[in-house]
């Protein structure tokens, strides 16, 4: 077990290294100006790159950028954004923003998509499946961006029960119309899968044997039910993580928040491409990816006995990524 | 025992009495031929189970009229999708611009009040109105839903041809090649699709093609997942070791026996991926990233509904229909395929 | 003879499912004794599953239960007699009084029957707390107990082990601790060898008999295999399609077999001395019962099929006191039909194969 966890961790090191380096690559050497050629001339640009080490062997730069990352925390300065302020000045309270929002709507979307999954399952075909099932449409076929579009219209604008735009100083209330219009693919999500493994495991045949040794209701539900039908979900929370950190875009751009989703935008479409920018929250956003997968997938061995105890080798196939092989697990 | 609201089912008592000559044996009757199961052909199976299935039906209807409506919806005028529509005002020479109209369909207002419109665009009709720039919306939204299939045209595309056999090339040789290939997908999945656009708009033109490369850099991965997982089951089965020992090469294996019995998985499988594409095309042009003007895409008629949300709320629910229509659709059409292709039997 | 600890009475239940309603149990009267063994015999989906876990009171929930009762007899640790019809209660009241107390249940698959995520010893000592009102330190000494009685070894060390970590007959070796620990006084087996190798297989029936010889109990078998029939039981309900089509005890129906559809079965059983290169087979399938069938079920896939047997379904006839039959060859105005050749010299060798291990004995 323990082997197994430092393997995990080893090669998440390695792949975030691999990924910095294709980034950097990619950023680097890729046709294409850092710098705004209409207004600069040639001998200016020439004068700017050798500054910034552009014209050192690729690895050289790869190698500086990596020393001043480790050593000092720092990702460079931005070329355009906050008139060129230091990013590690601006990341932190970017992330601090983005990272409250996004917890809240996980943690509120995961808790209720649980509440109603396991409501629906022990209610099956009477309301809350219904509205279990009514949801989880809604909920994949309306992307979020409109539910957070038609919440803010009508309870900001229509209604004025919440602030239209997010508003640090006013944190909770304002917090409340970006972090529910996250949640509601995390709660689909999370409430269908819930409902669909714990029906699948009602059904099993130990369940059976548990009700033929006499075990009902509370007790065979969280005996027996819960416990093996709560841990495959812990896969399908790498997924939503991962659409979290799309939403966050579209959230932060519709309610103004001062987050990493708007700052990478600004970086993007901005007038000139800012690409310390681009790089340092490519490197932050994959990093963070591979993070909270390597954690679940701790999580995840820790709470299965059939991997805990038998050590590393019988790794259970994870699904992750889209909709498809959510479902594909949901069917299995 | 059983649920109170199921109702106990009452059959018919068969009240013939028989009689002495009904006691001879039945020559005639043939007991080889299994009337079961034979002549029930797999697709023929599927294509019932398919059509039997309300859902899946509604979802097909509804993509082929949105894809009806997307190629000759915005030739049904003369706007254009970029044209700004103006007129000249005879009284004081002035252009003016149809900016910012509600739906204005001469027709109907003469339905319903008897009279013709008595505004300077008493001739034109905008079935959803115009934008903020004075361009036809139903125009717009139709062009816009274009760019939406072409999106699912060209997953169909990467998932069959990138994903497909990338999945199953390395499901079939297993082994070196495919823990090569099985770290390239890790680390290829490790990358999210935001940081891949983010890193493409450093070098690319924003527009549609950004958006498909970002897409064929990144959509062929669930596929190649599946085909790889089914390529690893149908690989131990007995008849494929038959047709090797036949002599069979690899590639006769992998697209004559192989394949026709992943078909399946893959294609449900492709289902899904088209409403994520959609979406992820959608959200690009959303938040600027994707088609640029004066293109649009659903995505980003969403947007511009968006930015004049306010002022002129009913410009947002044309693209937003749209979109929630085909995800929808694509969506139970998935549903129905995976039903059809797997049926299962509900458990006795 | 009065003793019946378990009559299932005309049961009819139909499954509601998206292709429509399914009717599976079509009329089954079936009847136990006191410390008999008795076999349900029948291809996959004939419905014998069903009936027993409607027996159990752990039936899915989309079936419906037309008619019929199911009568269970026992006695409370008082001494006082009880007879309750087991569909006229509710799931908890089973749940609470027949459930691993009186009645018990193994599965077909030991694979999958144990929870994963528990280990054996809390799965065993679940019940014994339940229903015997045990501490967990009493429920832990007879768990260990009961590990040690099944043929497990090392039974301290297991009760902490998770299912994965033993082998199939080891886990069906659990299963069957778990289904006596409340000393029961019915026990169904679903197909209880079918998933194991055959050489535990004999293991598993002896165990099972054994512990029905010690403890009194009454046995079901559900089965497709007349070999474990022959070994165990004592009385045999052939089923098919969702009804009992022929009853009898062990010898009658062995070597008098009555109705075709059993003709077929014994015919279809391995046997190292038929002439035949190839093994027979019934032809065709069992009837989709998403259909109402019209006459007798078995029909369109017997060779001896009258005419009448299209137009009315053929009643019991009785041949026996204990042997009985569905099928109209039985009614006097049936053409006379024998059962095939090569089955009558099949039970004529079978019948001294029998002769020489009782002379053995």
């Amino acid at each position: 077990m323990g082997r197994y966890i430092i393997k995990r961790v080893i090669m998440a090191v390695v792949t975030l290294f691999i990924i910095t380096f294709l980034l950097f690559l990619l950023v680097r050497i890729m046709p294409g100006n850092p710098f705004p050629s209409e207004r600069m001339s040639d001998e200016a640009i020439a004068k700017k790159r050798a500054e910034m080490g552009l014209d050192d062997p690729i690895l050289v730069q790869f190698g500086n950028y990596i020393a001043q990352i480790v050593k000092s925390g720092s990702f460079g300065k931005g070329s355009s954004l906050y008139n060129g302020a230091p990013i590690s000045s601006v990341l932190p309270k970017a992330m601090g923003n983005s990272f409250r929002i996004g917890g809240i709507a996980i943690c509120f979307g995961v808790f209720m998509g649980l509440v109603l999954g396991i409501a629906a399952a022990l209610n099956r075909g009477k309301f809350w499946d219904v509205f279990c099932t009514v949801l989880s449409i809604v909920g994949v076929c309306i992307p979020s961006y409109v539910f957070m579009i038609f919440l803010q219209y009508f309870f900001a604008y229509k209604v004025t029960i919440f602030p239209f735009y997010f508003n640090n100083r006013n944190f909770l209330i304002s917090a409340i119309m970006p972090a529910l219009s996250l949640s509601l693919f995390s709660m689909s999500t999370v409430a269908r899968f819930t409902r669909n493994e714990m029906v699948e495991v009602m059904d099993s045949d130990y369940v059976l044997l548990a009700e033929s040794k006499g075990m009902y209701g509370t007790k065979l539900t969280t005996r027996h039910v819960l416990r093996n039908a709560l841990i495959p979900i812990v896969t399908v929370i790498a997924p939503l993580i991962v659409d979290l950190l799309t939403g966050a875009l579209v959230v932060e751009k519709i309610y103004g928040i001062n987050g990493i989703g708007k700052l990478m935008v600004d970086a993007i479409t901005g007038e000139g491409i800012d690409y310390n920018y681009v790089l340092a929250l490519g490197i932050l956003y994959s990093a963070l990816y591979i993070g909270i997968m390597l954690v679940l997938d701790i999580v995840y061995c820790l709470l299965d006995p059939r991997i805990r105890v038998a050590g590393n080798k019988k790794k259970k196939k994870k699904e992750t990524g889209t909709p498809a092989a959510r479902e594909e697990a949901v069917q299995a | 025992m059983s649920k109170k609201k199921n109702a106990a089912f009452s059959y018919e008592e068969n009240t013939y009495v028989p009689t002495a000559e009904d006691f001879v044996l039945d020559l005639n009757q043939d007991i080889t031929t299994d009337r079961n199961y034979a002549s029930q052909g797999f697709w023929k199976g599927v294509f019932t189970r398919f059509f039997k299935n309300a859902r899946a039906v509604i979802g097909l209807v509804i993509i082929v009229l949105i894809i009806i409506f997307a190629l000759i919806g915005p030739g049904l005028n003369h706007y254009g999708y970029s044209n700004i529509v103006s007129v000249v005002d005879e009284e004081t020479g002035k252009e003016i611009t149809a900016r910012s109209m509600p739906p204005h369909i001469p027709a109907l207002h003469k339905l319903f009040t008897g009279e013709d419109y008595d505004d300077l665009f008493a001739e034109h009709t905008f079935i959803f109105g115009t934008d903020s720039m004075g361009r036809d919306l139903w125009t717009r939204v139709w062009y816009g839903a274009r760019v939406s299939l072409l999106i699912a045209f060209v997953t169909i595309f990467i998932d069959m041809i990138v994903g497909m056999s990338f999945g199953l090339i390395s499901g079939f040789f297993g082994g070196m090649a495919d823990n090569i290939m099985q770290r390239f997908v890790e680390i290829a999945n490790s990358i999210p699709r935001l940081v891949i656009v983010g890193v493409l708009a450093t070098f690319m033109t924003k527009g549609i093609g950004l958006v498909i490369v970002a897409l064929l850099l990144t959509e062929w991965i669930g596929m190649s997942k599946i085909a790889r997982a089914e390529m690893f089951k149908i690989k131990g089965q007995e008849y494929i070791m038959a047709s090797r020992t036949l002599g069979a090469g690899n590639a006769r294996i992998i697209f004559k026996d192989v394949l026709p019995n992943t078909i399946g998985p893959i294609i449900t499988q492709m289902m899904f991926s088209i409403p994520t594409a959609i979406f992820t095309e959608a959200f690009l042009s959303f938040v600027g990233v994707g088609i640029m003007l004066p293109q649009c895409s659903v995505g980003s008629l969403i947007e511009d509904g968006f930015n004049n949300i306010t002022t002129l709320p009913y410009q947002i629910l044309p693209p937003i229909l749209v979109l929630a229509f085909l995800m929808l659709a694509f969506n139970f059409v998935g549903d129905g395929l995976r039903e059809a292709l797997a049926p299962r039997i509900e458990d006795m | 003879m009065a003793d019946k600890i378990l009559e299932i009475k005309n049961l009819d239940i139909t499954f509601t499912t998206t292709a429509g309603p399914v009717h599976a149990i079509r009329g089954v009267n079936i009847d136990l004794e006191r410390g008999e063994t008795v076999a349900v015999v029948g291809e996959s989906g004939s419905g014998k599953s069903v009936v027993m876990k409607t027996a159990m009171g752990i039936l899915a929930g989309n079936a419906v239960i037309n008619k019929g009762e199911i009568i269970f007899r026992y006695k409370e640790d008082d001494g006082s007699t009880h007879e309750v019809d087991i569909l006229k209660k509710d799931k908890k009241w089973i749940r609470k009084n027949i459930n691993g107390r009186k009645v018990s249940m193994i599965f077909q698959d030991p694979m999958t029957s144990l929870d994963p995520t528990m280990t054996i010893g809390k799965q065993l000592m679940e019940g014994m707390i339940m229903h015997m009102g045990l501490n967990r330190q009493q429920a832990a000494e007879r768990a260990v107990h009961l590990l040690d009685e099944v043929g497990i070894t090392d039974p301290a060390k297991r009760m902490k082990q998770y299912p994965h970590q033993l082998s199939g007959g080891m886990r069906q070796r659990v299963v069957i601790a778990i289904a006596i620990s409340c000393n029961p006084d019915l026990l169904i087996c679903d197909e209880p060898t079918t998933a194991l190798d055959v050489t535990i297989q004999a293991k598993i029936l002896e165990l099972i008999k054994r512990l029905q010889a010690d403890h009194g109990i009454s046995v079901i078998y559900i089965t497709h295999d007349l070999g474990v029939v022959a070994k165990v039981a004592d009385y045999v309900n052939v089923m098919y399609a969702g009804k009992i089509v022929e009853v009898g005890n062990i010898e009658e129906i062995f070597y008098d077999p009555k109705h075709p559809y059993t003709w077929g079965l014994l015919s279809a059983m391995p046997d190292l001395e038929t002439d035949d290169s190839r093994l027979y087979t019934i032809p065709g399938s069992p009837p989709n019962l998403l259909h109402e069938v019209k006459g007798d079920a078995f029909a369109p896939r017997n060779q001896f099929a009258l005419k009448v047997d299209s137009l009315v379904e053929p009643p019991m006839f009785k041949v026996s006191e204990t042997h009985s039959a569905a099928t109209w060859l039985l009614d006097p105005r049936a053409p006379k039909v024998e059962m095939p050749e090569e089955l009558k010299k099949r039970i004529v060798r079978m019948l001294k194969e029998a002769k020489q291990d009782a002379g053995e004995l």
